[in-house]
């Protein structure tokens, strides 16, 4: 990728990761970008870098608008590797003795990646850089999503340069909202939901800063994916509403299955929810990817989890899909499961401890068939769906 | 003695063991812990603890 002027004096100088489709358990299938930005005033700012392995391809971007030596401080917004890799590179490149402007725990978490001694300057609550033309200002928001986490805001051109917040996993030579289209908006959200919804209520915090503050957004700047231009008050009040974990009218029938006895009851229920008119998705786990599904829970207001019972426990698919779901703390779902099994039958009762633990409202005492189901069974999973249909249909009157 | 739990990343300062890595001896119940005192894990300040429920 060659560098971008997103706006006068000011380059979008990272890369392109097309071939990446694991991000640490995040499914990326349209490749990610780190976006990293070189500010050219009477002083020259790089804020971020990219992830190690891309440091030649980040200083090639630069040294087509400068020589990188001429850089004189470097901004670091987020500690996380994809942002933090090439600090090493850069800093050798450019002089070690140069600042580099983090939060306080920036410095500290910083100087645990890179044992080298680094020039940190944690920036002050009302700390500003002034470039020359430019001021930069910070905004520290600590565990959205990383202890260091802050926003770096330049004041003459109101560009937000928000590090991980309002990301999106996308590769393209489209580096622009408006250029993307509303396919982006699938990624944004899938971002929220795998990555911050955790940190839900902070995210409402910070929203609510910056509305009071009145700062005047024209641009966001993410450190991946695309740069909202377009219309930026759009993705704020996207995570504001993500953030508020609002939900639609909306189940999804999370299952696994040995002999397909479970997915006949996955199905059957789901039919049930469809009759009482609620959008429904059955999702195969080993079919899906974990954060495809977190991404369908994020507007779901139901939950509803099968699995077959393996050795006396649940399958290890549901654990695992259970388990990075009460991590990411979605809140005030109705939860309810089912599965069939062999003898002993735990598995739903299981689920029914996790989904409590997540203080979702549960529809008790769930759904269980020995073997193989028959249509009474069928019937009872249906008139089950039903019942789920109705909880969302009456939460919502 | 009350454990109070950091509302911004969840660390929870527990008083029998005190934050010795801050200058917390053990055994400091979270009233007598100094008022500008920060979380060791995201750096918080003392106001955003809340009492362990």
């Amino acid at each position: 990728m060659k560098p971008i002027e997103i706006a006068k004096g000011i380059y979008d100088v990272g890369v392109n990761d097309w071939n990446i489709r694991d991000f640490h358990g995040y499914s990326t299938y349209k490749g990610t970008s780190y976006n990293c930005f070189l500010i050219v005033d009477e002083k020259i700012a790089l804020i971020d870098t990219v992830k190690a392995e891309f440091a030649d391809q980040m200083l090639d971007n630069i040294a087509r608008i400068v020589d990188p030596r001429k850089i004189d401080v470097v901004v670091s917004n987020h500690t996380e590797m994809d942002h933090s890799g090439s600090l090493p590179r850069v800093m050798h490149r450019i002089g070690e003795e140069k600042p580099i402007y983090c939060s306080k725990m920036g410095a500290k978490n910083l100087s645990k990646h890179f044992r080298q001694k680094l020039n940190f300057h944690p920036v002050g609550k009302d700390e500003e850089l002034h470039l020359g033309s430019r001021t930069l200002s910070f905004m520290e928001t600590r565990m959205v999503h990383w202890p260091d986490s802050m926003f770096t805001y330049l004041k003459e051109d109101r560009i937000l340069f928000s590090s991980d917040g309002f990301g999106q996993h996308y590769a393209g030579y489209e580096k622009f909202d408006d250029q993307v289209g509303d396919e982006i908006w699938y990624h944004a959200k899938k971002y929220f939901a795998n990555i911050l919804l955790l940190y839900a209520p902070l995210i409402r915090k910070l929203i609510a800063t910056v509305k009071e503050s009145g700062l005047a957004i024209d641009m966001i700047c993410p450190d991946h994916g695309v740069i909202w231009r377009k219309d930026p008050g759009a993705i704020i009040d996207a995570y504001d509403r993500w953030a508020r974990q609002e939900t639609e009218a909306k189940a999804v029938v999370v299952y696994d299955t040995m002999w397909h006895s479970t997915e006949m009851m996955a199905e059957a229920i789901a039919a049930g929810i469809a009759e009482e008119g609620v959008a429904v998705k059955p999702i195969h786990i080993r079919s899906s990817h974990r954060s495809d599904i977190m991404t369908e829970v994020q507007d779901a207001a139901a939950v509803v989890v099968g699995s077959p019972t393996l050795n006396n426990q649940l399958f290890p698919t549901v654990a695992d899909i259970l388990t990075y779901m009460k991590g990411l703390k979605p809140l005030g779902r109705i939860g309810a499961a089912f599965g069939s099994y062999g003898w002993s039958g735990e598995a739903v009762k299981l689920i029914m401890t996790e989904l409590e633990a997540m203080k979702f409202d549960l529809i008790e005492p769930g759904m269980k068939v020995q073997y193989v189901p028959d249509s009474e069974n069928l019937d009872a999973c249906f008139a089950y769906g039903r019942q789920i249909g109705e909880a969302i249909k009456a939460r919502r009157e | 003695m009350d454990k109070y739990v950091c509302t911004v990343c969840g660390y929870i300062y527990d008083p029998e063991l005190g934050d010795p890595d801050s200058g917390v001896e053990p055994g400091t119940k979270w009233e007598d812990v100094p008022d500008d005192y920060e979380c060791p894990i995201c750096g918080a300040g003392k106001d955003d603890f809340e009492k362990e429920s």
